[in-house]
């Protein structure tokens, strides 16, 4: 059947039909879509949120174990936290065909670093295919599961934003069962104690030598000759550039296996054509393999090595030429990311925002965006559960170099589960003394709306327990009178906790509670947060003194100008914060 | 071969321009096009600038409108056309909602929102604004000025008459929506 769908649409279907029955992934851009897909077919797979990228990748390690054909998906980053179970599965192979989904970020539209994971995959001697575009991401995941048996290697498919992002037509095709052996312990293979592990490092090297053998002759890499005076080697999304730049006036080594790079047919191809460009994005993962074969090439000394590439960059790289375009003299203002109106992140940032002397150690997700002005209560972001971590060393240094500056930890429900709760193990443990302030918005929030263990509800759709957060902070170590709960919609609520807590010499846990606004609500939502949608804001414009008070919340929905301040109505979700900090009683909360 | 053909969807994350981008896409695909469409998910969403990029032809290699490629662009609010201006091709058609969008720094008094963006793009190149919003309105809800923006570009566009865009609709859109919808299309076909 022809559908249109997007590179994760295409990944889920092409899984589907290939035969997988377990998957677990933990949602990050531009990843996230491949789980999102997989309910749908949900009588024949079985799909779940993990709590992180490594528990993931673990689940996906022991269905395969089991016999059962898995798959784990995340985006760049979530390889780090990955990489430990995914470097020693290289090792042992699979039982079950294995597929790890990695997404790259090139241009970082959505991620906090730009990595190139071609170079893991060659670091953890996967075997890594990489498609162009949806029709090639739904085939190539089809065959990955039998090939990942057949080499006996787990699978890692690299994707990048535009084909994770970007629908193509697609044709589909039908489900391929796979047979499920009964458990058979296999100790030497499963069991990475030194001795084994010895054992299989070496037939890693067989294995891999193998599969570049099958490299050199197999239907992903693609040999297409036309022009012999340029040859290009590329991959991925940067194919489709070239493609659409060369045209029939270059031939093409399109490579569809990243790792191991198939060293016999790159000779080969090389030597039919007068000059060879390497064009791919990020590293030079190609061209310097290319160059350490002895074969002269041309690529990153003409493209960049970092953003995104596209058909007018290789246009103007290699054939100098530039497109015609319209100019305007006329300059734009840029229009930053925002909190949304009525986010209940807001409250807890306006007032982090009124304080002095305070280092605010941040996270990764919409609370990032606490660092925009005007709030500025943020003042870093490393990587996923680091807040915590970063604001314990960051209390304990200053404190022991004499300093009085207090140390607050921002940190989402979904990215506390994800690795927040060993930092304030830490925290405990080691008896630090910074606030950790937990945002429970019921949802994780950056990714789009993805159920986590605080949710009460699976990927499938089914009915969980909730991790209880103030219970779970009690049970490793926080003292009963040392954590509060409030709504952080309510200022003096949120300002009366962090005067508490942060007089404390002692680890302290807040937890705002209330949800993101623009979740579909539960029935335990609605129960919970009556209020929610139930009211908006309005500007007395008689008692408006026109002081920008409220507009410093940082709300979109306030519209300020020179002579007044109004709210939009289309976007107000009544969270009354404007009201709360209005000076002069000029704005009432209206009842819907 | 024909030549490949380039639309641009251009806003402020959270104005829809999703759907849109779906009911043309699938009216494409139907009448017999290689089509791709390119979008970014992620942190820009969240009130910041958000593009649709939309290609066919007989055979579409990049996802990637070009600068200076776009046939069309579909701006859903006024500065954001005048930034994509340059992915317009010469002789291209701006297709402009009369609507802004204050940024941040616009609302905190850092920047200033630029005045006169429609006349100043109309003395540059082909032009078309009107209120979206404010037609949807009149025909029972603002919220469908996307797909009344989606019947001016069609038209724009050109060549898109066989499409039955009312199947697509019906297809695509809530039932209790497809009757407005089906009028906002027409009402912007109609400009």
């Amino acid at each position: 059947m022809k559908a249109i769908m997007s590179g994760n649409e295409a990944i889920a279907r092409g899984a589907y039909e290939g035969g997988l029955r377990f998957a677990s992934a933990y949602p990050g851009t531009p990843s996230t879509e491949i789980l999102e897909n997989l309910p749908q077919y949900g009588d024949k797979v079985y799909s779940e949120w993990a709590p992180n990228e490594k528990v993931a990748t673990e689940a996906a390690i022991g269905a395969s174990i089991a016999g059962v054909r898995s798959l784990c998906a995340m985006k760049h980053v979530g390889m780090n936290v990955a990489a430990d179970p995914i470097y020693s599965f290289a090792y042992t192979g699979v039982t079950g065909g294995f597929v790890m989904v990695v997404a790259d970020d090139p241009g970082q539209h959505s991620s906090q670093n730009e990595q190139d994971n071609r170079n893991q995959a060659k670091s953890a001697k996967l075997l890594c295919l990489e498609p162009s575009d949806s029709q090639e991401a739904l085939d190539f995941t089809k065959k990955a599961f039998a090939l990942s048996e057949e080499m006996d290697m787990p699978v890692l498919m690299h994707v990048t934003t535009r084909i994770c992002h970007s629908k193509c037509i697609v044709e589909t095709g039908e489900r391929e069962e796979a047979i499920v052996p009964d458990f058979e312990p296999k100790i030497k293979k499963y069991v990475t104690v030194p001795a084994n592990a010895k054992v299989l490092r070496a037939t890693l090297e067989e294995r891999l030598a193998r599969a570049e053998e099958y490299a050199c002759d197999c239907e992903f890499n693609r040999v297409e000759m036309h022009s012999t005076k340029i040859g290009v080697i590329s991959c991925g999304v940067s194919y489709q550039y070239v493609r659409e730049t060369f045209g029939e006036d270059a031939s093409y080594l399109k490579l569809g296996i990243v790792h191991p790079l198939p060293d016999r047919l790159i000779k080969e191809f090389c030597s039919k054509v007068d000059k060879v460009y390497v064009v791919e994005e990020m590293d030079p993962y190609i061209e310097e393999h290319v160059k350490a074969l002895g074969i002269e090439c041309t690529g990153k000394d003409l493209i960049p090595k970092f953003d995104e590439l596209n058909a007018d960059i290789v246009r103007k790289a290699f054939l100098g030429t530039e497109p015609e375009m319209y100019k305007s003299d006329m300059s734009t203002v840029v229009r930053p990311p925002t909190l949304c109106a009525g986010c209940p992140h807001r409250g807890l940032f306006y007032e982090l925002s009124k304080r002095k002397n305070l280092m605010i150690t941040g996270d990764i997700g919409c609370y990032t965006l606490g660092m925009a002005p005007p709030l500025n209560a943020l003042h870093s972001c490393i990587c996923m559960g680091a807040s915590i971590s970063q604001g314990h060393g960051a209390s304990i240094a200053l404190k022991d170099a004499g300093k009085d500056t207090k140390v607050a930890s921002v940190i989402g429900d979904s990215t506390f589960f994800h690795t927040g709760v060993n930092s304030l193990m830490d925290v405990i443990y080691n008896g630090g003394s910074n606030l950790s302030i937990i945002l429970d918005n019921r949802i994780t929030g950056m990714t789009g709306h993805q159920q986590n263990p605080g949710t009460g509800y699976t990927l499938m759709g089914k009915e969980a327990p909730e991790v209880d957060i103030p219970a779970l902070c009690k049970a490793i170590g926080i003292k009963d009178e040392n954590i509060i709960t409030v709504n952080p919609n309510q200022l003096e609520e949120v300002r009366f906790a962090l005067d508490t807590l942060l007089a404390k010499d002692e680890p302290t846990v807040l937890i705002t509670r209330w949800p993101c606004v623009l979740k579909k609500f539960s029935p335990q939502d609605i129960d919970e947060f009556p209020t929610l949608h139930k009211s908006q804001c309005e500007i007395k414009q008689d008692a408006c003194k026109n002081c920008k008070i409220c507009v410093k919340t940082g709300c979109p929905a306030l519209i300020s100008t020179k002579d007044s301040v109004s709210i939009d109505r289309t976007s107000c979700n009544g969270c009354t914060v404007c009201r709360q900090v209005c000076p002069f009683d000029a704005i009432e909360e209206v009842t819907l | 071969m024909s030549e490949v053909r380039n639309i641009l969807l251009v806003g402020v994350g959270g104005q829809g321009t999703i759907l849109a981008s779906k009911i043309l896409t699938s009216g494409l695909m139907k009448a017999g096009y290689d089509v791709k469409m390119s979008e970014i998910h992620g942190m820009s969403q969240r009130g910041g600038s958000v593009s649709t990029q939309v290609r066919y032809g007989d055979k579409v290699y990049s996802p990637i409108v070009g600068k200076g490629s776009a046939d069309v662009i579909v701006a859903f609010e006024e500065m954001e056309a005048l930034r994509w201006l340059d992915h317009l091709k010469i002789g291209g058609t701006m297709v402009i909602n009369d609507f802004r969008i204050q940024p941040v720094p616009v609302n905190l008094g850092m920047a200033e929102y630029p005045e006169g963006i429609i006349e100043h793009l109309k003395g540059i190149c082909d032009v078309k604004a009107f209120k979206a919003a404010d037609i949807a309105a009149e025909l029972g809800n603002p919220k469908a000025m996307n797909i009344v923006l989606l019947g001016a570009l069609v038209k724009s566009m050109g060549g898109l008459d066989e499409i039955d865009w009312d199947a697509e609709i019906e297809a695509n859109v809530k039932p209790k929506f497809v009757e407005l919808n089906k009028k906002a299309f027409h009402a912007g076909y109609e400009l």
